[in-house]
């Protein structure tokens, strides 16, 4: 069996690690600390995947039925 | 100073572990005693009653502070343990402590570079990840457990077993060896500051040798309150008699072990404390029995105050009692408004509203003072600016009360029409099951609702009851009546459409007053009319000749607005192949057009409660709640006057079937039956075919169930057949006002199969389900087909079946709602400080991110088009319609 790339399956959504300056962007805009985000593991699979390492904040963009497309973002805790 | 500087905010709370020296420093008396009075009724110095832990008797002062009852706050005693005990609720927490730490040094069993690196992370979470501190301690816990030797003596580590409640073995070459509390204790105080650290805790407020007790804490007498019966006999708290036990067991083992005792009476009376310990903190502790009463009850002991429904938190602090509040039977008013509630006039003159005297309301106000408590629009108390309160139940003389009045008085005047008050029905399941009302004084002795209010609240009126509060101040009431006025919550977040509406009698009287063929002379349109509350022109009757007459379709055309557009599918829609909408021949697709009612028949499906897409829906959401409400409170009364003017009734002769159709449906059944018989020939001959996944008496099982279900089916269709169209019950199933053609089928055709879950009734006797039957027989009468219908008669066997499936009806439904309770329970705990903000994000507590955007899409699901934002598809239709018209 061939390698296994999680991120192309269809139901894994589009994962992508933030810059700084998005992150700070984003903090300003909601008016939270980056732990009031909601939180994933580092041991996730998609974590190890895309290579977030504890302290990354990272932009979850969905296909939604019922907005079309939906971004989520999830700050990466240890464990 | 100001004000600000002088409050404290909690910043948080910290939770720590009483250290022996802390319990001591806290008690005021050292209890040795295990009595409480003495015979005089004194309480015994040194005892569990011992005057210095509190005052409780009125009008003695306490020993220890000096405050009287109210103002004394109790004062802890305390137990010297002659040998320590373990704390229950810290058995599993000592038991990984001694697992993780070397029973010989007392260091962590981990290398020297390996707690230099759990240091550092530690300490870096506690800096940034607070929360994951706790998930770190127990992977430390981990994986110093698994070391077989200490990295720090060499000492080999032996195998720890724990035993619920508070034993703890260990596994030596030898066999195993119980460890006693001392023993725990010693090696706990061995671990060294810095590794409590790693594995979770806190040295400074929560040592683990502090886990294992040597002093235990008494609570103050307040707490466990001794009661005098009417005999003069003392009763005990429960909990003083679990201490009584206690300070015995403790008595008796100090003396053993001064006495130089052998060490097996001295462990058997140890043993014995830890028991009266453990059970004093929780007496449902599993693995032991519980500590009984002298008359057998369980001792209620500290867990049990806290726990479960009656325990302190969910019955005390988060149960409240209030005050202005009342409740009492319901009963129904298709009179009053939706957005009243008629309230008996009793509980008007003791619910009350404290109104301030000013200029305006002075006259007025000096009335209510003058009526008094007990004539209905009065005042019941007068509040004065300096706080006191003048009870106007005594005064001879009200009327010089009400002349002494001044400006910035405060009246507490009795309820009155149109003041808004909060109506509740439990169980509270969603928002709409607390409604603000406006008042309406009324006679007698019930709460009357609107019967379209009936669906929100799950109310009928088979003897439930409501509860009524009345918010006590300007800005609640406006609150309330903003945000929470029935009319506001008439369209439902959760159906997507009104979840008020007609129900019954409105629908079948809708239906009937809208069908073809529904005239009216002058008279009887001009009495409907009133009756609606219409006090406009009566429109030019459709016929004129020979007659004056008017349908009903004109009538009710009469609530709507000018210029509303609107059509739909009725209930009573037989839902052809191609619908021919306009030009139906039954009249089941409704045309509203410019606010007439042209084609079609007002039904479930428009005026329904939750019936999303449905007229009532239109009409709120493009007329808005105000015109809603106004429809329900005046159309609606129209439909019931109708019903009212022409009576509707079942009798046992809407059951009937001609004699034509009764032969057609034993014929089905019959050939249902043979068909039957010869699926069991075949699975007898081994010639039936096995179904996938199924095994052969599955196979066979299954097709007999269909087979009887289309009998059935096809009967109740031969019955609908056959009955007249001028059965009610034919009428309220095809409305949808109430039943169905199932029921209907039920009672004029064929009961059909009773099952027990899902399948056949199968259980009963060896091989059979009753005496009656032979062993084996796989036929449909054998296993609950019941061939009558309601109206015939279920013979004793049929009625037998029928009732083990009526049973497991009922079963369900207990379950069922149990269960549910308790989801919804956990469910709002979890949710309730859930909430979406201005900029569409849903926060919890604290601010912390749950959704980025409500629901992704930030629709209110309660202003949405089938969960959409806008329906365009309607919106065409509308502005089209508009246009061509
Ligand atoms: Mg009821
Ligand atoms: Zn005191
Ligand atoms: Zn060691
Ligand atoms: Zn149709």
């Amino acid at each position: 069996m061939g390698k296994f790339d999680l991120l192309k399956h269809e139901l894994v959504p589009q994962f992508r690690i933030m810059t700084k300056e998005e992150v700070e962007q984003l903090r300003k805009d909601l008016g939270v600390r980056k732990e009031d985000l909601p939180w994933m593991l580092k041991s996730d699979p998609v974590s190890k995947a895309i290579g977030a390492k504890p302290g990354d904040v990272v932009e979850i963009i969905r296909k939604s039925p019922v907005a079309g497309k939906s971004v989520a973002y999830r700050y990466v805790v240890p464990g | 100073m100001s004000f600000y500087e002088l409050i404290k905010s909690i910043k948080s709370i910290k939770f720590g572990v009483l250290s022996p020296e802390e319990i001591r420093k806290m008690s005021v008396v050292n209890i040795v005693t295990a009595d409480t009075y003495d015979e005089d009724g004194i309480p015994i110095e040194a005892g569990l009653m011992d005057r210095r832990l509190g005052t409780i008797e009125p009008g003695q002062k306490c020993q220890t502070c000096g405050n009287r009852v109210g103002q004394c706050p109790g004062h802890f005693g305390h137990i010297e343990l002659a040998r320590p005990v373990v704390h229950p609720g810290f058995a599993k927490l000592v038991y990984n402590l001694l697992k993780s730490t070397c029973w010989n040094c007392g260091r962590i069993l981990l290398t020297k570079e390996e707690v230099e690196k759990y240091a550092l992370l530690m300490e870096r979470y506690q800096r940034k990840w607070p929360q994951l501190r706790l998930r770190l301690a127990e992977r430390v816990i981990r994986r110093a457990s698994k070391n077989t030797e200490c990295p720090h003596c060499g000492e080999a580590q032996y195998k720890l077993k724990f035993e619920k409640p508070t034993t703890y073995y260990e596994e030596h070459k030898e066999g195993t060896v119980k460890l006693a509390p001392n023993e725990i204790r010693s090696r706990l105080e061995r671990i060294t500051d810095s590794d409590v650290k790693l594995m979770g805790l806190d040295p400074r407020i929560a040592r683990p040798e502090w886990m294992v007790l040597t002093v235990l804490p008494v609570p103050p007498s307040a707490v466990r309150p001794s009661i005098t019966l009417e005999s003069g006999i003392r009763s005990e708290d429960d909990l003083t008699h679990k201490l009584v036990d206690i300070i015995r067991i403790n008595e008796r083992l100090k003396d053993n072990v001064d006495a130089g005792a052998p060490q097996l009476i001295i462990e058997d009376l140890w043993e014995l404390l830890q028991y009266h310990v453990t059970t004093y903190f929780d007496n449902e502790t599993s693995g032991i029995p519980p500590a009984r009463h002298r008359s057998g009850r369980p001792l209620r002991t500290l867990a049990q105050r806290l726990k479960g429904k009656e325990g302190r938190f969910r019955s005390n602090l988060s149960g409240k009692r209030v005050d202005f509040s009342a409740r009492t039977v319901i009963s129904p008013d298709p009179i009053i408004s939706i957005n009243e509630v008629g309230v008996p006039i009793d509980v008007a003159k003791l619910l009350t509203i404290p109104e301030r005297i000013n200029p305006y309301n002075m006259d007025q106000v000096k009335r209510l003072i003058e009526n008094g408590p007990d004539v209905h629009p009065g005042a019941n108390y007068i509040i004065r600016p300096d706080g006191r309160r003048i009870d106007l139940r005594f005064p001879k003389d009200r009327k010089s009360i009400a002349d002494a009045v001044e400006i910035g008085y405060i009246v507490e005047r009795h309820l009155k029409d149109g003041d808004i008050v909060l109506f509740n029905r439990q169980p509270s399941l969603h928002r709409m099951s607390i409604m603000a009302h406006k008042v309406r004084v009324l006679p007698y002795k019930t709460f009357r609702l609107n019967l379209c209010v009936c669906p929100p609240y799950n109310a009928d009126f088979d003897g439930d009851e409501m509860n009524l509060h009345v918010p006590q101040s300007e800005e609640a009431r406006a609150e309330a009546g903003v945000l929470m006025l029935v009319q506001e919550q008439i369209l439902s977040p959760r159906y997507g459409g009104p979840i008020m509406g007609g129900i019954q009698d409105y629908i079948s009287g809708a239906y009937m007053l809208t069908r073809k063929g529904t005239l009216l002379t002058r008279e009887e349109a001009s009495q409907l009319l009133a009756r609606a509350g219409y006090t406009g022109e009566l429109p030019p009757p459709e016929i004129s000749e020979p007659k004056e007459l008017w349908t009903g379709k004109q009538l009710a055309s009469l609530f709507f607005p000018k210029g509303f557009n609107y059509s739909l599918k009725s209930n009573v829609c037989l839902k052809c192949q191609t619908c021919k909408k306009e030009e139906c021949e039954n009249d089941a697709y409704v045309v509203i057009r410019d606010g007439k009612l042209i084609k079609g028949v007002i039904d479930k499906k428009s005026i329904g409660a939750g019936q999303p897409e449905s007229v009532l829906h239109r009409l709120i959401k493009d007329y808005g709640t105000d015109a809603g409400r106004d429809y329900i409170d005046r159309a609606f009364k129209l439909f019931l006057a109708y019903i009212d003017s022409r009576g509707l009734t079942i009798g046992l002769d809407d059951e009937e079937l001609p004699a034509e159709a009764k032969k057609k449906v034993l014929e089905v059944i019959r050939q249902a039956e043979a068909k039957v018989s010869e699926l069991i020939d075949i699975y007898n001959q081994g010639l039936l075919e096995r179904l996938a996944g199924r095994t052969l008496e599955e196979t066979l099982e299954t097709k007999i169930m269909q087979e009887l279900e289309e009998a059935r089916e096809l009967a109740g269709e031969i019955a609908s057949q056959y009955l007249k169209d001028s059965n009610t019950a034919l009428l309220m199933a095809r409305t949808g006002a109430r039943g169905s053609l199932m029921n209907l089928a039920h009672m004029v055709a064929c009961v059909g199969q009773q099952s027990v879950r899902g399948e056949r009734i199968m259980r009963g006797y060896m091989n059979r389900t009753l005496p009656h039957f032979k062993q084996g027989d796989l036929g449909a009468e054998a296993h609950g087909f019941v061939y009558s219908s309601y109206k015939d008669k279920l013979n004793p066997i049929e009625f037998f079946f029928h009732a083990m499936g009526g049973r497991e009806g009922l079963v369900d439904t207990a379950v069922r709602t149990s269960q549910s309770g308790y989801m919804q329970r956990r469910l709002i705990n979890a949710l309730q400080d859930v909430r979406v903000e201005y900029d569409l994000t849903v926060r919890g507590t604290d601010g912390l991110i749950i959704q980025f955007k409500y629901g992704e899409d930030g629709v209110d699901p309660a202003k949405s088009d089938h969960g959409k934002a806008v329906n365009v598809e309607k919106i065409i239709e509308r502005v089209v319609k508009a246009g061509g018209s």
